[in-house]
């Protein structure tokens, strides 16, 4: 890593949130169980907490998404919700039999402070028809955390609900991955390949490429089609080793290990030569087998490619928002291409960040990100830095979560050797373009929406995104 | 009090549904039937009210409440503008834990202060949500205050989502524009030929296709009630001579506030479908003749129509030999139910059915004529299909394309059938004469894609056998126009 001093990280001090940059923790929540198969996520609120959350991700994966909610209106809300949730556990389970639900709460019912646990029980012991269906419950107050948030806090929430604790007998062979949000459906792809490579078998958790990856069923499904199945996740206690991929799978990959005794390696991320060559040698010591000579093969292109772009990249001043696991792996990546980190924003609390070689990381939305980017060759962040990249004059990169105007982005790879590379050319080629339309002889109209109007508004030409 | 105002909009004495309900049913209020725990779609009141407000593109719309009601949603709606962009930028007071127990009136305010300094709106919308109105942030009153104190217009919008559905929030909207905006601004330049237009959201910027139409009759859209709209239309719309409603469901009440308030008469129209664009005219111009407009004006509107109907006809009629026997399925609701089903039949197509979800009485009567008109089979009017059956449908060939909103497009397409997006997230617009053209064109563009031809055949390795119910496209001219 770098010698630089700790970035420093600075809290936003406004009370108004401009073009936001955080998502919400049950959103996030919600993703997770999308990982899991014959699964259906349901949300414990308003009927809107639903649709907005269902609404985006449809957008962002092009697949449907299945996802209840328990409908609360006003008189449940000041009585309690007992009766909503027990309603929807059983039109849910009658309609669409899902193998697993994962119950989500938000922040209406967590304001009014539901005993969530109790609640549950009394459903459980009225209604035997429910026997069969698994429930996880998650709580996920909408006023704490953002998108990674959520996902860390339903994946630990499956742990604690589906692994049984105590030893289990070992299977050399089995590996498990708890994988974070920013890890694409592509990405897992390209890990189960790697890992298979190395002899082992994998099971990812939450595993969004079998669910999420716009397969064509046969049939049409109520619930998430594909991810890992709820007997693979009842035996994570027989693998030989956890992988825990980005910081909010941390708390996961310890209370994986506290259970069932499975020691956790973390890493930190799995993008950038260093970080693949962790995860390399790491999977060649708990197989016994050494690297498979087609993976060192792409690491020596990624080398290559590193050297190719590193011209794009060398004194360049970027700007990158995003959630902290994102902003982690390719704010290191472009630092170590020579790209300099000119403005940095993040939605959550995220110490760790300090290590990233800026020197402020801001908790903050995108409006801080357009303010610190003037200047800037790059902007990279979600779909939703469209508008405020264009203010700040600045190309925009898109990553992370939304992206609603692209194809293709649960295809992304940016794990492994070839997604590293791949990453970097896609990085470099958006440099070198931005420097292109900097330097062409017509001036990008970066901002040609924001004409002065003039007194017959009708007229002048629609500004549509 | 919040309470007080859905009960009031609960009994809309203009609702003809409302009207056929005892006093206690009436009380129930409207749709909460649809909210079935584990077997519900659709947005909360909040959304509801953001849709309908949120096209106004001048002012900063604020939403008071934690990151999920405005970080899920923001600048989501594909409605258009000719200037402004400040309605797109998402603002929120993004409550965290501590604002909770603390209460979020005094962040709400700050907020309010820093979006006047920073971006000097005309007005500000303040939109409440599900914790702030649980742990009661008193809004209204933070509204008024900051409204003093700050010397512009800040509205309150009291729609919080455990309120009921997406419908009754567009309602609360409009309430908010009745109560706080509409009349408080006397515009200098009031005149004969002035009209609001209610329930146009400028979806796809689809407005500007019939704007033209307005301005060569010489007629005045003083207000687009909300699309493409700045605040001081708003507030002047008032002295409008006439009032159009094009969403009947959506805004009812602001129409009949309006009439009830400034006398100002309201009718029901709409500009999808070539026929109902033209009624639209006629009626606009006839009602604006009767409230003292020159007599002139309606001869003008019928040679507009008859030139615009020929020309739009003469357009769309390259595209019947392309069309012609191709089946649709209409899955949308409300107007559009009925609306483009007459465009669709003159081009030859068959549909097979219609969704009258979200439709009014009038909307259901007026797609079974619609569907009635049907040369041979007469297509079905559907209420809500399950997504298995609707998948089968297209498996089994019933439909060769769906026109419907985004959410239901993957079971089109999981199907290998054609779709089309005629709902907010369109890129398109449909609107007018020069409209139904485009959705025209669009259909042809999409339905006779060579796409289809490859998906739907099968892998050299599977027996044609293997994929049962995936129809073989049919190729083109097989079926003979009727």
């Amino acid at each position: 890593m770098t010698l630089s001093p700790p970035a420093t990280l600075v809290r936003s001090r406004k009370a108004l949130t401009v073009s936001p940059l955080k998502t919400s923790a049950p959103l996030g929540a919600a993703m997770a169980f999308m990982g899991i198969d014959g699964c259906l996520p349901l949300f414990h609120g308003a009927q809107g907490c639903t649709a907005f959350s269902l609404v985006m991700m449809v957008r962002h994966f092009r697949e449907a998404i299945p996802l209840q909610t328990t409908a609360m209106n006003e008189v449940t809300t000041i009585l309690g919700g007992l009766e909503n949730i027990e309603q929807a556990l059983l039109n849910i389970t009658k309609r669409t039999h899902p193998k697993v639900i994962g119950l989500i709460t938000t922040g209406l019912t967590e304001t009014r402070g539901e005993d969530m646990v109790g609640d549950l029980k009394t459903i459980r012991q009225r209604n035997p028809v429910l026997d069969d269906t698994v429930v996880v419950l998650t709580s996920t107050p909408d006023f704490s955390g953002g998108l990674e948030t959520g996902w860390g806090k339903a994946v630990s929430a499956m742990i604690a609900t589906l692994v049984p604790a105590g030893p289990q007998p070992r299977d050399a062979e089995r590996v498990t991955v708890l994988a974070g949000c920013h890890l694409t459906p592509g990405d897992i792809e390209e890990l189960r390949d790697i890992i298979e490579a190395f002899g082992l078998r994998p099971t990812i958790l939450p595993d969004l490429s079998g669910s999420l990856d716009g397969h064509l069923p046969e049939t049409w499904v109520p619930t998430t089609l594909g991810g890992t199945p709820l007997e693979e996740i009842q035996t994570l206690g027989r693998a030989a080793r956890t992988i825990a991929i980005g910081e909010h799978m941390r708390i996961s990959g310890a209370l994986l290990e506290e259970r069932t005794g499975v020691p956790t390696a973390f890493l930190d991320r799995v993008t950038g030569l260093e970080a693949v060559d962790t995860l390399m040698s790491l999977l060649a010591e708990i197989s016994g087998r050494p690297v498979p000579m087609r993976l060192r093969r792409q690491r020596s292109q990624l080398i290559d490619a590193l050297m190719d772009s590193h011209f794009s990249f060398g004194g360049t001043r970027l700007a990158l928002a995003g959630e902290p696991d994102l902003v982690w792996t390719l704010g290191t990546l472009v630092s170590g291409l020579g790209a300099r980190l000119q403005a940095v924003v993040t939605s959550v609390d995220a110490p760790f960040l300090a290590g990233l070689d800026t020197e402020e990381v801001v908790v903050g939305d995108l409006e801080d990100l357009a303010e610190r980017a003037g200047g800037c060759d790059l902007m990279i962040a979600n779909a939703n830095a469209r508008l405020p990249a264009e203010r700040a004059g600045v190309a925009l990169f898109r990553a992370g979560f939304p992206i609603l105007d692209r194809l293709g982005v649960a295809h992304r790879v940016a794990l492994g050797y070839r997604g590293t590379r791949d990453t970097v050319f896609a990085l470099g080629n958006a440099l070198i373009e931005a420097a292109q339309t900097a330097h062409a002889p017509t001036a990008h109209p970066a901002n040609t929406n924001r004409a002065e109007e003039g007194a017959d508004h009708g007229r002048s030409p629609l500004a549509l995104g | 009090m919040i309470s007080e105002k859905i009960a009031s909009v609960f009994n809309e004495p203009d609702c003809e549904k409302n009207r056929g309900k005892t006093a206690g049913e009436r009380k129930k209020g409207c749709g909460t039937k649809g909210l079935t725990p584990g077997a519900a779609a659709g947005g909360c009141a909040f959304d509801g009210a953001k849709i309908a407000l949120q096209p106004v593109t001048d002012v900063v719309h604020l939403v008071h409440g934690p990151i999920a009601c405005e970080g899920n949603s923001w600048d989501t709606r594909n409605v258009g503008t000719s200037g402004p962009l400040i309605y797109r930028w998402g603002f929120t007071t993004d409550l965290s834990e501590m604002d909770v127990i603390h209460g979020g009136e005094k962040k709400l305010y700050r907020a309010i202060k820093e979006a006047v300094a920073k971006y000097a709106p005309p007005a500000i919308f303040v939109y409440q949500t599900c914790v702030p109105a649980l742990i009661g942030d008193d809004i209204d009153q933070v509204c008024k205050v900051a409204s003093e104190r700050l010397g512009l217009p800040v509205v309150p919008v009291n729609a919080p989502g455990f309120v009921g559905s997406k419908n009754l929030g567009n309602k609360l909207g409009a309430e908010a524009l009745l109560a706080h905006v509409i009349g408080t601004i006397e515009p200098s330049d009031a005149g004969p030929t002035d009209i609001n237009i209610i329930g146009e959201y400028n979806v796809a910027g689809e407005f500007a296709l019939v704007k033209p139409l307005f301005d060569e009759l010489g007629i005045r859209i003083r207000a687009c009630i909300t699309g493409n709209s700045r605040y001081r239309d708003l507030a002047g719309a008032h002295t409008a001579r006439v009032n159009m409603m094009v969403c009947s469901q959506a805004m009812i009440n602001l129409g009949r506030g309006m009439r009830e308030r400034w006398g100002i008469p309201y009718f029901e129209g709409s500009f999808y479908g070539i026929g109902d664009t033209s009624q639209t005219l006629r009626t606009i111009a006839t009602l604006l003749v009767e409230r003292g407009a020159t007599a002139d004006l309606i001869a003008r509107t019928e040679a507009l129509i008859a030139r615009e109907e020929a020309k739009a006809w003469a357009a769309m009629a390259a595209y019947r030999p392309r069309l012609a026997g191709k089946r649709v399925l209409l899955y949308t609701g409300g107007v559009k139910s009925w609306s483009v089903v007459h465009a669709l039949q003159e081009m030859g197509m068959e549909v097979v059915g219609t969704s009258v979800r979200k439709s009014t009485e009038d909307d259901k009567a007026r797609a079974r004529a619609a569907l009635d008109q049907n040369t041979g089979k007469v297509g079905e009017l559907f209420g809500a299909i399950a997504n298995p059956e609707m998948y089968r449908m297209f498996r089994d060939g019933e439909a060769d394309i769906m026109l419907s909103g985004g959410r239901s497009q993957f079971v089109a397409l999981k199907a290998r059938t054609a779709w089309m997006d005629i709902n907010q997230e369109r890129h398109h617009g449909y609107a007018g004469y020069d409209g139904m053209l485009e959705l025209v064109r669009q259909m042809d563009i999409e339905i006779n894609n060579p796409v289809w031809a490859q998906v739907r055949a099968p892998a050299p390795w599977d027996p044609p056998a293997a994929s049962p119910g995936v129809t073989p496209l049919i190729p083109a001219g097989r079926r003979a126009a009727p």
